[in-house]
């Protein structure tokens, strides 16, 4: 490819991850024209045929801004979020797994080896009776084949290299995307400043409850529901319902898009500010719409009361954690006795 | 000197009753095991879930909430915000594979010493049988959250043992 020394150059780059993101990108319509306009691609493989040599034989800093999405799951990401950092002014957590882990970091909840014996053992169709497994080098006569290595952990990307902003959502919306885009293009072109370093960038700074249209009272629930269960009332909050519903512990910028569509928020765009752990406050939040029963019931009645409630959800820790497990206080689970 | 394990235990008593149960238990010079280190709190309403997961996260064993009776509460209702939470809060930590027994809900009125005292005794006990947590060194490996990243020469040697 040929390069025009005087454009900023734009890296984007996918570690474990859909394509989501690359896609959200694609999504700012025509506007991606105004993109390549005022950018030079220099890597993004999603789109063109760069090779991470071309990536090694820029000089460190060469790109100004980079993109990040995906989680950090075996050593290839790893590789990679190393090296683009070396050779970028600007890192962009881009999207929830870069983030804080997103669904790729739910593998946290079990181990390496319960994955790895799940895809390429356990499964009915699978005939791997001598347990072959990947390995991630293989010598043989005519060299040595290397597979990246599977970590145990997913990681989020500022868990492993130095980050300057983030960029929620799974993935982004591309208003978001464009504001961002406006205000790195402003600074880029007319050295305006740019946001603190570290700052989530692209969202709001209250939680979903407060963009979203839907009527709320006050009011408790016996149970709760899965999504294929019911259908929800429209102009109604969903929590009410029963549908379990993340926006009263997710930061805002998406517009409310599921919950107006009858379907609970996932809760994509992270915790509130202030917020380490998403999951918990969630915890807090479902657990003031949980009918306790009436007044001056035993304690042993209130407690069957409130466990029946919760008794209609059945995986906590995936529901409320399904997008933040890597920025999680606990990070991952003790796995001698959960993937056995 | 014996060697037996003494778990650490961090206790959120409300101002209230429990923590007044505290106090009563001591002016009463009842014996009891004193592995528990009190926090006082307005309410056990206001023990939010990321206190409980932080105390486990940087090396307690076990978390002990302690509030009025339902119906006693203070503030009316802050002790069954709390009930709720913590039910919910204890079937999710099953799934990050943290035994039930280490967080645990008693209800102390201000005159229930003894009752406080005991519930530290029983819960004590209960984590020296199921030993020590050290989330950081058993869960996480040292050193800390990185500690998995070991190059690929070694995870490779690991995976082809």
């Amino acid at each position: 490819m040929t390069t025009n020394p005087e454009k900023p150059k734009l890296a984007m780059y996918w570690a474990a991850s859909c394509g989501g993101c690359e896609i959200s990108v694609l999504n700012l319509g025509d506007r991606i024209l105004v993109i390549d306009e005022i950018f030079d691609i220099v890597f993004f493989p999603a789109i063109a045929d760069f090779k991470y040599d071309d990536l090694r034989s820029y000089p460190d800093g060469y790109i100004d801004l980079c993109l990040f999405n995906g989680a950090i799951r075996n050593s290839e990401n790893e590789e990679l979020a190393h090296l683009l950092r070396q050779k970028s002014k600007v890192m962009v957590a881009y999207g929830s797994c870069a983030y804080e882990g997103c669904i790729p970091a739910l593998a946290n909840l079990t181990s390496r080896d319960f994955l790895l014996n799940t895809v390429y053992v356990n499964q009915p169709t699978n005939d791997n009776p001598n347990r072959i497994m990947p390995q991630p080098r293989y010598p043989m006569e005519e060299g040595v084949l290397e597979l990246p290595a599977f970590y145990e952990n997913v990681h989020s990307l500022d868990q492993i290299v130095d980050v300057d902003y983030y960029l929620p959502g799974c993935p982004p919306e591309s208003h978001q995307v464009w504001a961002v885009m406006q205000v790195v293009i402003q600074a880029l072109t007319k050295g305006s400043p740019l946001p603190p370093k570290g700052a989530i960038i692209g969202a709001g700074e209250v939680a979903v409850c407060e963009e979203c249209p839907l009527e709320k009272h006050e009011k408790t629930i016996t149970r709760f529901y899965r999504p294929y269960e019911i259908t929800p009332e429209p102009d109604v909050c969903l929590l009410e319902q029963g549908l379990i519903c993340m926006g009263p512990a997710t930061r805002n910028g998406c517009g409310a898009l599921c919950p107006q569509v009858g379907m609970g928020c996932r809760g994509c765009y992270g915790p509130l500010p202030g917020v380490v752990d998403q999951g918990a406050k969630m915890i807090s939040a479902i657990a003031s719409v949980i009918d306790a029963g009436e007044p001056g019931m035993e304690e042993e009645d209130i407690e069957l009361a409130i466990k029946a409630v919760i008794d209609t959800i059945p995986d906590p820790a995936g529901t409320f954690y399904r997008f933040s497990m890597a920025h999680s206080l606990l990070f991952r689970a003790k796995t001698d006795q959960t993937s056995t | 000197m014996n060697n037996q394990f003494e778990p650490v235990i961090l206790g959120f008593l409300c101002n209230w009753c429990s923590y007044r149960a505290a106090d009563l238990a001591g002016t009463a010079r009842i014996h009891y095991a004193p592995n528990m280190r009190p926090i006082r709190v307005m309410c056990s309403g206001r023990v939010d879930p990321q206190f409980v997961l932080k105390a486990l996260r940087e090396g307690a064993d076990g978390v002990l909430i302690a509030g009025c009776h339902p119906g006693e509460c203070h503030y009316v209702n802050g002790n069954i915000k709390t009930i709720r939470r913590y039910l919910l809060l204890r079937k999710m930590l099953k799934q990050w594979g943290i035994e039930e027994e280490r967080v645990q809900l008693v209800w102390a009125s201000a005159s229930e010493g003894k009752q406080l005292a005991e519930a530290v005794d029983r819960m004590t006990e209960m984590l020296r049988a199921l030993g020590p947590l050290r989330w950081n060194e058993t869960v996480l490996g040292q050193p800390g959250i990185n500690g998995d990243m070991a190059p690929a020469e070694t995870l490779a040697e690991e995976a082809s043992a």
